[in-house]
């Protein structure tokens, strides 16, 4: 919980950062993090926020290139940033594979914990297209799926992973 | 005769595309949840919107003396603070009691708490600001003057003649219901047995962590008088139907919409205090109001399942067949039985269903349900079954092991024959068609368990301890009146569709039925583009919204499919009647000679195409003067369904196993593979129901082996964070194998039963058995949920 002593404006600060490859200028209430930033005042809502102690993972997403819980970065430390969020991702290569995957293999349900399963995905993918299914299983461990069974899930990624691979040439 | 029809249905000539009855499609709408687009109940924002937090009681059990909101109020953004006696004139209470079940209590219960609170996480005040935030901020200085009452933690305790009762004004302290079941001459076949086996099974609470926390948006809209609610549910006619008498509105003026849901599993299917404060406080400001629960919210405030201690016991004869079966049980269901399904259905499975599977001469069951000052309980997922699972199939497994028979052999000795049903139980349950035999046959040449045994004595004398667990289980589905109907609950058993051809020849379709990812809609899609010979792309089916759907019981209990699907199914077996007759007038062709096939009406004398569906709806609606016989053409139709044969419900069956390594030094358990074989009756797409099933299997597993929420004496929740509250992750489940044997009800022409819950059902006991079988050459047994390894290792004599 936040406490704010009587009637105080809430501190403000201004930041400058890409969200989705667009220039973003806002103010931001130094204590909203980058999660409800991105849904609330952006509008990209489908980051999910889960559990905001950063455990979860649904509220994944990228910042300059790397998986980042958005529940526990603040919205000011993604000043100067390159953020990117599941809805300006669909351009992406590797994204793209893992969500035609994912739609083919049944890897969600609900879809609640998707864009973040999708972005680590991603992340574990951009590095090595070759992983074991236990890879894939222990990359994916911080990220809750409470209607799956995670079964389908690493199937979809291992399936992305062959498009990929074939994509580059890779497989004959 | 029924499975006559069936053929026709399945053998369909259906030729556009493999997307129909029986096909792996893909999810309708998937695209959608991999791209951020679905939008769940915490994405609506609307004009003046206002957010509600709730203060909630740090205390199990407290009186409250006075609250002082004047600060709170003073706060920036604030709208208004309540507390209950404010909003007490504007409601009624809820009392979550079936009048069917005799000798059922509860206490009214209030959206805020009046004068005393009963569970730490109770509702007290409600604040509503311009942001969540503010409200939280000026939640920080609402002033409650509290004096703490004795907690009632432990249900046995709750039932002491000194006991401090929760419920002053009930007549029995604390005692909610106590269910009693006594059929046969079970002293005298216990006495006569060979061989009786009694084990003490405890199992710890849970909850269904939806991912997506319980939510909702309610506007009011006093010019109209009318109030939308939008929601992640799975029951939105029930909802606007609680809705509506507790605020004494008209159903009609009362819109619920059911939102994408990021995950139900029961937790979804209450009357929740919070809530309904949330809707009334719409009501009284006339301008929209948001609630979100946060995590430590949902972990206080969700409902609770499944905490039972029992004595069972199995009595078997000489000749290995089961004689008697008994159980002694007791569970605590928190403060309040939960609105409006109650919260003892777990009990009528346990004390219903006990050795179910069973051929067996004499029950006793004697359960017993406590108020304590705990979060109320309620439905989650399998709800009893996965509990009298448990204690039929340890109490097998335990038997067979004193016996020295192998646990599948033994099974097949005992089980009620496939043959023999339809089948009535001891306990007076109607059974129509379960496959036991056949599901243990499949899943045992699955696991090849010969093999499997003999790698399980190899790693023994390598000093590696693995053990083969089964868990052969029942699940109710396609429920009738006699779950709540009866009992006076708001919960429809008949479920409206409608099915409708457009001008251009697509169809659009409402169903009350709702889909939090269990692929409801894309099975209802399928039955209809079956059914019409249409591309699935030709066929949209808009769920879970009461201004659009007939009325429905929406989603629970394994009944989507089953029930729904009927509902589609006979709409549109229906409205291709009327395209038919509406073709033979427009083209002068006898009825029984066109066929409606891929888009095209054709005369099957010749296969000459007549025209094509777009055609006949072009000229049904806008040139209506071109069919000069007969009724003006309708190509809409409702059809509703209750599946009226088994008023108890129809029954699923399947069988699981398990295969873990326990390392006998840490106590930790490997989960090495997991089998399940099910029988659902007609699958409608079998990707799908694999996915429920495995879902569901994981679900199993985390409360076999993870879940639990652990309170101390004061019944304070003590690991209400996901970091504490363990629930199984990627890393460390096991590839679920799924096998299907397929006995259709003959209680509807679709033939389709549950698949939900069915993985939960029986995983539970699947993965204890196996655990006690690794731990059986130590000597080792664990009874106690869930095995964590602390047990395991006290278990076998590691630690004391």
């Amino acid at each position: 919980m936040t406490f704010i002593s009587d009637q105080q404006p809430e501190p403000e600060l201004n930041i400058k950062l890409q969200v989705n490859g667009q220039p973003v200028h806002a103010q931001v209430s130094v204590r909203q993090h980058l999660g409800d930033f991105l849904r609330e005042s952006q509008g990209f809502k489908g980051t999910h926020i889960g559990c905001e102690h950063g455990v979860c993972g649904a509220c994944t997403v990228r910042v300059d290139g790397r998986a980042v819980r958005s529940c526990l970065t603040l919205a000011v430390q993604a000043d100067a940033a390159q953020v990117f969020t599941i809805e300006g991702l669909s351009d992406d290569l590797v994204v793209r594979a893992l969500q035609d995957s994912f739609v083919s293999c049944h890897a969600m349900q609900c879809g609640f914990c998707t864009a973040g399963m999708l972005l680590t995905a991603a992340e574990l993918l951009q590095t090595q297209l070759e992983p074991s299914r236990e890879e894939v299983r222990e990359y994916l461990s911080g990220n809750y799926c409470r209607c799956t069974g995670y079964e389908s899930i690493v199937n979809a990624v291992m399936d992305a992973a062959q498009t990929l691979r074939k994509a580059r040439g890779e497989e004959r | 005769m029924k499975s006559a029809e069936l053929t026709s249905l399945h053998t369909h000539t259906y030729t556009l595309t493999l997307e129909g009855i029986g096909a792996a499609v893909p999810r309708v709408g998937a695209k959608r949840l991999v791209q951020g687009q679905a939008r769940y109940c915490d994405d609506i924002e609307l004009p003046r919107m206002v957010h509600v937090c709730f203060l909630r009681s740090p205390y199990a059990h407290a009186r409250i003396l006075s609250v002082d909101t004047k600060a709170a109020r003073a706060m920036p953004g604030v709208v208004s603070v309540l507390t209950g006696a404010d909003l007490r004139e504007h409601c009624e209470p809820f009392l979550g009691v079936l009048n069917h079940l005799p000798g059922m209590v509860s206490a009214p219960q209030w959206p805020l708490a009046l004068n005393t609170a009963r569970w730490q996480g109770e509702p007290v005040v409600m604040i509503a600001a311009q942001t969540r935030a503010q409200a939280e901020d000026a939640l920080a200085l609402v002033e409650v003057d509290w004096e703490p009452l004795e907690p009632v933690v432990d249900p046995e305790a709750a039932l002491a003649q000194d006991a401090t009762a929760i419920h002053p004004e009930l007549e029995k302290a604390n005692l909610a219901y106590e269910a009693r079941v006594d059929r046969g001459d079970y002293a005298g076949e216990v006495a006569r047995s060979a061989v009786s086996v009694s084990l003490n099974i405890s199992t710890t609470r849970v909850t269904a962590v939806t991912l997506e926390p319980r939510g909702v948006v309610a506007d009011w809209d006093s010019g109209r008088e009318e109030l939308t609610v939008w929601m992640g549910t799975q029951v939105p006619h029930m909802m606007q139907s609680v809705l509506a008498k507790h605020l004494r509105l008209a159903e009609n003026r009362v819109r619920v919409v059911g939102m994408e849901t990021g995950g139900s599993f029961g937790l979804k299917i209450h009357t929740y205090p919070d809530e309904f404060a949330a809707v009334m406080l719409s009501r009284l400001l006339s301008r929209p109001v948001k609630f979100m629960a946060d995590r430590l919210e949902s972990f206080s405030s969700d409902v609770h399942a499944r905490a039972h201690t029992a004595r069972v016991e199995i009595a078997v004869s000489p000749d290995l067949q089961i004689r008697a079966f008994g159980v002694d049980g007791l569970l605590g269901i928190g403060a309040y039985s939960k609105h409006p399904r109650g919260s003892v259905n777990e009990v009528r499975h346990v004390v219903n269903l006990l050795g179910a599977p069973y051929q067996f001469a004499a029950l006793h069951a004697h359960v017993r349900v406590a108020f304590q000052n705990k979060t109320p309980y309620g439905m989650y997922r399998g709800v009893g079954h996965p509990i009298v699972c448990l204690l039929t199939e340890m109490a097998v497994e335990c038997a067979a092991r004193k016996l020295k028979v192998d646990p599948v052999e033994f099974r097949f000795q005992n089980y009620r024959a496939d043959s023999d049903y339809p089948a009535e139980l001891l306990s007076g349950t109607k059974l129509e068609a379960l496959s036991h035999e056949a599901c243990l046959r499949k899943l045992v040449s699955l696991m090849d368990y010969p093999a499997l045994r003999q790698a399980q004595a190899k790693a023994l004398t390598e000093g590696r301890y693995q053990g083969i667990g089964f868990a052969t289980f029942v699940e109710n589905s396609n429920h009738g009146s006699a779950t709540y109907g009866r009992g006076g609950a708001p919960i429809a058993a008949n479920d409206g569709c409608t099915v409708r051809l457009q001008v251009d020849g697509t169809v659009l379709c409402t169903s009350g039925a709702t889909d939090t990812g269990q692929g409801t809609e894309t099975a209802l899609t399928q039955i209809v583009a079956h059914t019409l010979d249409l591309p699935l792309s030709d066929v949209r089916m808009q769920l879970g919204d009461t201004a659009a759907a007939p009325v429905s019981g929406g989603n629970w209990g394994s009944r989507g499919t089953g029930v729904a699907g009927e509902a589609a199914l006979q709409a549109s077996l229906a409205l291709k009647e009327e395209v038919l007759r509406c073709a033979s007038v427009l083209w002068e062709v006898p009825q029984d000679r066109i066929r409606l096939q891929g888009k095209q009406l054709l005369d099957v004398l010749g296969g000459q195409v007549l025209g094509t569906l777009a055609q006949l709806c072009q000229a049904a609606y806008v040139r209506p003067d071109l069919f000069k016989s007969g009724p003006v053409p309708q190509l809409a139709v409702t059809r509703f369904y209750a599946q009226r044969e088994y008023d108890g419900g129809i029954y699923t069956n399947g069988v699981q196993a398990s295969w873990v390594e326990v390392d006998v030094r840490t106590g930790c358990v490997r989960l090495l593979k997991h089998w399940i074989v099910d029988d659902c009756g007609v699958v409608i797409n079998p990707a799908l129901a694999d996915e429920q099933l495995r879902g569901a299997v994981v679900q199993g597993i985390g409360q076999a082996l993870l879940e639990g929420c652990l309170y101390d004496d004061q019944g304070q929740l003590m690991n209400a964070t996901m970091a504490e509250y363990l629930t199984p992750m990627a890393g460390e489940m096991p590839d679920i194998c799924v096998g299907h044997v397929v006995t259709p009800t003959q209680s509807s022409e679709l033939g389709a039963k549950g698949v939900a819950e069915a993985g939960i059902t029986g995983a539970i006991a699947a993965v204890v058995n196996a655990v006690n079988d690794a731990l059986f050459p130590l000597n080792g047994q664990v009874t106690d949920l869930p095995v964590t390894p602390d047990r395991i290792l006290k278990a076998i004599g590691v630690i004391h």
